[in-house]
């Protein structure tokens, strides 16, 4: 049957495509994806590789797990709705949290604000200008008291876009359950605690990159420990693509952060499948729906394969790819902000029918500030619309057996890899961020892309094409002028209840000086009163900064 | 034929966001200019240090984080400090119209949104210095 | 052949384990009620046999769309629906909807003009220029269109009982143009069956109704040659609440009825059938509607070919208009449309449609404004420009749900069309309310799932804000429209060759009685500016008035 199709696809290419493209020109030169996969007009059978259903699809909830991570997928549980939010002070965030919940949402995700993530205290002279500003303030173990305020935390996950600062953030949310009698057992949530993808793409490193590796290993082994149900890591595509890179490279550099953070946790001791059933990712769904779907679909058979024969995991749970969604912040426009709704819906599709496990939507006027609670409501709605309305969470990977998307599953698997091997031969991802090969990667693409949009070859609605003369919309959300000051008052008032920590942070520099576990010693530092500042400031002494080369 | 136009390109604050400050970095170059690149996280007194020394006609800053009105008036005032309030300050990022109309009072230069043509800030940067040094 | 080995044991293994999971409580149905299974598989899609099945785009029997590029070549035409007020009101939006890049016109007429009343008929008062605009002689439509070129242009005018009369108003136009009749391009719905099955808007019984049908048929092929002289209709059967096999079946059938009426005719099913063009909707069940949208290629094809022996592969291929389904549309939280229509458009697309309306966000509460219309319209090119599905044909092709679901939409279409001739064909159907009754028992089910809240619709029996006051603008028609078309009306009385006008009427009298072909006529009297009421009236007088026979 095959080469009836061969013969007919042939006829049909030199009787039919070929006189027609002669006679009408068509509207591209090429029709690249952005990871400038080249789409073929028509797929059909043909391009199906020669692999067998079972090897290269398997059934969902079995390796290799393309189809899915679960046998039943949103049958069961629809995914989580998690709408990372946070701005000014931890009471304003809390109320924003409460607002979420009552709307229907499914799991908080906390956003920082630059300070909290650079290991600054809000009355610190960096912070100046920032604090409140892209997330929430927070400095003390009070503060995440506020946060959390009359939410329930062995009912709620939680997710905190943390990294260098993982571990100090993650020690004052088990404190604050110490606090209130809950078992740290029955915790769960994720902490992003990334640092890898800090240094290729998103810049909030404080410590150099072994150091701040066995923070993040560290802050691992402690889980597996104590809270079995959180997820450790959250390993993160979502910023490399953010920053540029394609949808094969945001792919690959996250799959090669994820294998250098297993060989890290196994080469320090621990076993794979003690930790690796807790590994999740975090990848950004763009504008290119079918490669979107294809990405998401190689990125769980990548990760089976690799888990499975790189590190001879045997527990199923640890070679399968869990991840988070956010739709692509950079695709939204400024202009003409209510076609952003437009974009989501359908970033937030490719999510769904590549079978995530969570996802946030983004609001439409992100691209002009933080966004107002209407436009949150919006943008998870536009989630329970797609849940409940639109079928998509009725069959488990409906798109599974398409000649296009198993093509480009099979094309992006195969980029990947090269680029895997690629990493390898310069001594895996750390080095590979030494070198700056990741950052100059993505750079070159993140130019060519914007060229593209300028020449106009990738259109952009309301950009480069249908602009209109427009005011500027929509209320925008300000973050408080006050903000500051009020937090260098309660800051300094803190300090004074608290009384003195040097001997804390003295016993806190030896143990970093000796390569020691740190996790339990940061709870009972959060707990006597340190701050984030102040744990940072007494690590930095120990572990020292880092600058990344300024490459352009 | 003229010297070159010299342009620092600034990241301050805390944000390591730097796709936009790059790609401008990288099209300001390409349009025949000679750029230096400050890196992640600098305070305003290492962007005006680093202004003095290299020399420059323009500092260009990429701000995401909200603290734009922090920033531009710190640098702006350093620069006065300095004698060198001849350098035009410029730069783009998520800045509201009003705060954006607020700096421009205090003497900043026109600041880009996203999803502007690179093209227009290499055009208002030439123009820009051209006419300052015409005079 | 690859992946398509999935065995029967293995897949009875996946079955019976997914029999211990544990579902989320709701229904696992389409919109339409089929039945949908958690996991497809090769084993779905035992006797599929591509060539047959799928074939090639722009080949029989087009399951993969009608043209060889399809939109690599052109784009579909994007053309929003749209007419209100009076005739300078619309050729206003009209041209708004040019400059901001729609590619084609799409007329509205208000429902007095729909049912062949002038606006200073008493039957008219209170309807001038509400749900569209008015026109009652050709002095309107030279307003509507003036500025305009018709030759650069394409124009589809949903108008079905005074189809004959506006087609005729439309090339009197173009005379004044200068543009000749042979070169004008665009659609009359002109679809009188569905009116008797869903819409409503008849004039006459069926029997002279189809006469007018296949005189307008016979007239077009000579004189109007580019013009699609019927737009057969699912559109409205779907908004009056079938399912999606319904409306496939019903409509399927409806231009089956067309057909075999051309014949009895006399006429050669190739001169007429490739000026058939169909009209569809796009409603909220992602899958099923672009399931349904290839197998109604498929059908199409095979009849044409196989029944009605038509010889010219255009008679065969079935070009389709689509609009997103304003039934599905809430008027809480309007905004949550603008996601509705997002994916429901995607799926219009990824079923290979030939032109589509997107609905705006306020079309529930009024009249749309420009600001909606606008992103009613982004809509579309955003999904054209940035998310890729236009790159590549038929994208889904291969899937074992679509492929699967493709061939149950044509085989339950093929159960109706059996039951339909069982009763005698179409038209008997309709007279003993088949239709009807299908309609409002799938109506009703549907209505019962929601109060049931069986199924969700966000904001509507869900996810509901209680205090909610809708706040968007909303386009009103003022009082004045009315007045000002009934002065502009005697007016165009007073001062036009009234014997002119008594004389052509009269021929046209004659011609119904004996028989010949009405368009000439008809152009005859549009021309010297005889009105549509008094068209109709001519014909009313001869024909009769159909009433309905009420099923509920």
């Amino acid at each position: 049957m095959s080469d009836d199709i061969k013969k007919g696809y042939k006829r049909w290419e030199k009787e039919k495509l070929s006189p027609t493209a002669a006679r009408r020109p068509l509207r591209k030169e090429s029709f690249k994806t952005t990871s400038e996969i080249e789409l073929k007009t028509l797929y059909t059978p043909l391009d199906l590789g020669d692999g067998d259903y079972l090897d290269e699809l398997g059934f969902p909830g079995e390796y290799p797990f393309a189809r899915g991570i679960y046998p039943t997928m949103y049958r069961g549980r629809l995914w989580t709705m998690r709408q990372y939010a946070g701005y000014g002070s931890a009471t304003e965030t809390n109320a924003r949290f409460r607002y979420l919940l009552s709307q229907g949402q499914t799991g908080l995700s906390v956003a920082f604000d630059l300070p909290t993530q650079m290991g600054y205290d809000s009355d610190h002279p960096r912070a100046e200008g920032e604090v409140g500003r892209v997330g929430v303030a927070v400095s003390t173990i009070d503060d995440m008291e506020e946060l959390f305020a009359d939410i329930d935390l062995s009912r709620v996950s939680t997710s905190m876009t943390i990294n260098s600062t993982a571990s100090i953030l993650l020690a004052m949310y088990v404190a604050l359950a110490r606090r209130r009698g809950i078992d740290t057992k029955s915790l769960s949530g994720t902490v992003q605690n990334d640092i890898l993808k800090e240094y290729i793409a998103r810049g909030t490193y404080i410590f150099p990159p072994k150091p701040s590796m066995h923070l993040a290993i560290d802050l691992i082994g402690y889980t597996t420990d104590n809270l079995p149900r959180w997820h450790p890591i959250s390993i993160s595509g979502y910023h490399i693509r953010e920053a540029g890179a394609t949808a094969v490279q945001e792919l690959a550099f996250t799959l090669a952060d994820g294998i250098a953070y297993v060989q890290e946790a196994t080469s320090g001791g621990l076993a794979v499948d003690d930790f690796a059933p807790r590994i999740s990712f975090f990848f950004c769904a763009h504008n290119n729906l079918l490669e979107e779907v294809a990405k998401f679909r190689a990125a769980r058979l990548l990760w089976a394969r690799i888990m499975k024969e790189r590190f001879g995991a045997k527990n199923p749970q640890s070679m399968q790819l869990r991840f988070h969604t956010q739709t692509a912040g950079c695709a939204l426009t400024g202009q003409q902000p209510q076609n952003n709704v437009v974009r989501v819906a359908i970033q937030a599709m490719a999510a769904v029918l590549g079978g995530t496990q969570s996802l946030h939507t983004n609001s439409r006027d992100e691209a002009l500030s933080l966004p107002s609670e209407e436009s949150v409501r919006i943008a998870l709605r536009t989630q329970q619309i797609i849940a409940e309305e639109s079928g998509l969470s009725e069959v488990v990977d409906p798109l599974g057996g398409s000649y296009c998307i198993e093509s480009l599953t099979e094309d992006i698997c195969r980029r990947v890899e090269e680029y895997l091997e690629k990493i390898d031969d310069l001594g895996g991802a750390v080095l590979a961020v030494e070198s700056g090969f990741f950052q100059q990667e993505i750079a070159d693409s993140a130019y060519r892309y914007q060229k593209e949009v300028e020449a106009g070859v990738r259109v952009v609605v309301g950009v480069n094409e249908y602009q209109i003369e427009e005011e500027v919309p929509l209320k925008v959300l300000r973050v408080d002028e006050a903000l500051e000051k009020e937090r260098a008052e309660r800051l300094a008032e803190f300090r004074r209840r608290r009384g003195s920590v040097e001997r804390y942070l003295s016993a806190l520099k030896e143990r970093a000086r000796d390569g020691e576990a740190m996790m339990e010693f940061l709870v009972e530092g959060v707990e006597l009163g340190a701050t984030v500042g102040e744990i940072c400031s007494a690590l930095g002494e120990v572990y020292g900064s880092y600058e990344s080369s300024a490459s352009i | 034929m003229a010297e070159k136009i010299r342009v620092l390109v600034g990241k301050p604050g805390l944000d390591g966001h730097d796709r936009g400050a790059k790609v401008v970095a990288r099209a300001l170059r390409d349009g025949g200019m000679e750029v230096i690149y400050t890196g992640l996280h600098q305070t305003p007194e290492m962007i005006v240090e680093a202004a003095l020394q290299e020399d420059v006609d323009v500092v260009a800053l990429s701000i995401l984080s909200g603290a734009h009105m922090t920033m531009f008036s710190r640098v702006l005032e350093l620069l006065k400090e300095n004698g060198a309030d001849h350098i035009l300050v410029t730069g783009g990022g998520i800045i509201p119209e009003e705060d954006i109309k607020a700096l421009g009072e205090m003497g900043v230069g026109r600041l880009f949104g996203p999803g502007t043509p690179t093209d227009e800030i290499v055009e208002y940067i030439r123009g820009a210095v051209e006419e300052a040094r015409a005079k | 052949m690859a992946k398509k080995t999935a065995s029967q044991s293995d897949q009875e293994a996946f079955q019976e384990k997914v029999k211990t999971c544990k579902f989320r409580d709701v229904l696992y149905e389409t919109i339409s009620g089929d039945e949908v299974k958690v996991l497809y598989t090769p084993e779905d899609l035992e006797d599929f046999d591509y060539q047959r099945d799928l074939g090639y785009p722009g080949e029989f029997p087009y399951t993969r769309g009608v043209h060889t590029d399809m939109y690599r070549g052109r784009l579909w035409t994007m053309r929003q629906f749209s007419g209100f007020g009076t005739p300078e009101d619309t050729n206003k939006r009209y041209k708004f909807l040019l400059e901001q890049g729609q590619t084609g016109l799409s007329v509205a007429f208000d429902m007095a003009t729909i049912m062949g009343y002038d606006s200073d008929h008493p039957r008219a008062r209170g309807e001038v220029g509400r749900c569209g605009v008015a026109v009652s002689s050709l002095a309107d439509m030279e307003t509507i269109f003036d500025g305009i070129p018709l030759d650069k242009i394409s124009t589809s005018m949903t108008i079905n009982a005074p189809a004959a009369m506006l087609l005729c108003f439309y090339i009197a136009v173009g005379e004044k143009q200068g543009v000749d009749s042979k070169l004008l391009t665009g659609t009359i719905q002109n679809d009188i069956l569905k009116e008797y099955i869903a819409q409503k808007s008849w004039i006459f019984p069926p029997e002279p109704s189809m006469r007018i049908i296949t005189d307008i048929m016979a007239f077009a092929a000579e004189e109007v040659p580019r013009w699609n002289t019927i737009s057969i209709s699912g559109y409205h059967i779907r908004e009056a609440g079938s399912t999606a096999a319904q409306e496939l079946a019903f409509t399927l059938a409806d231009g089956f009825a067309y057909v075999e009426a051309g014949i009895a005719a006399g006429l050669d099913v190739d001169t007429f059938a490739p000026r058939l063009s169909h009209f569809f909707n796009a409603h909220l069940d992602f899958f099923e509607e672009i399931a349904k949208y290839r197998a109604a290629r498929r059908i199409w094809a095979r009849h044409m070919r196989e029944k009605y022996k038509a010889k010219n592969p255009r008679s065969w291929l079935m070009r389709f208009h689509t609009q997103t389904a304003g039934c599905s549309l809430t008027s809480q939280q309007p905004e949550n449309n603008i996601i509705r229509t997002a994916y429901e458009a995607l799926s219009a697309v990824l079923g290979g449609t030939q032109s589509l309306h997107t609905n705006s966000m306020d079309e529930t509460l009024a009249l749309p404004t420009e600001k909606a219309v606008l992103i009613a319209l982004r809509t579309q090119q955003i999904i054209a420009s940035e998310s890729g599905v236009a790159n590549t044909i038929d994208p889904l092709a291969g899937s074992y749900y679509v492929e699967s679901f493709t061939n149950r939409l044509e085989e339950q279409a093929e159960e109706y069309f059996q039951k339909i001739e069982d009763l005698g064909g179409v038209i008997k159907a309709i007279e003993v309310g088949f239709f009807q009754k299908e309609i409002a028992d799938a109506a009703y089910r549907y209505q019962k799932e929601i109060e049931e809240k069986r199924r969700i619709i966000v904001g509507l029996n869900d996810f509901v804000l209680p205090d909610e006051k809708v706040e968007i603008d909303v386009l009103r028609i003022s009082p004045q429209v009315e007045k000002r078309q009934i002065e502009k009306l005697a007016k165009l009385r007073a001062e036009r060759d009234n014997g002119e006008v008594e004389r052509t009427l009269k021929e046209l009298r004659k011609s119904a009685n004996e028989g010949s072909n009405l368009l000439p006529r008809i152009l005859v009297c549009t021309r010297c500016y005889a009105t549509l009421g008094e068209i109709i009236q001519v014909l009313r007088e001869e024909f009769g008035e159909y009433k309905d026979p009420a099923y509920f």
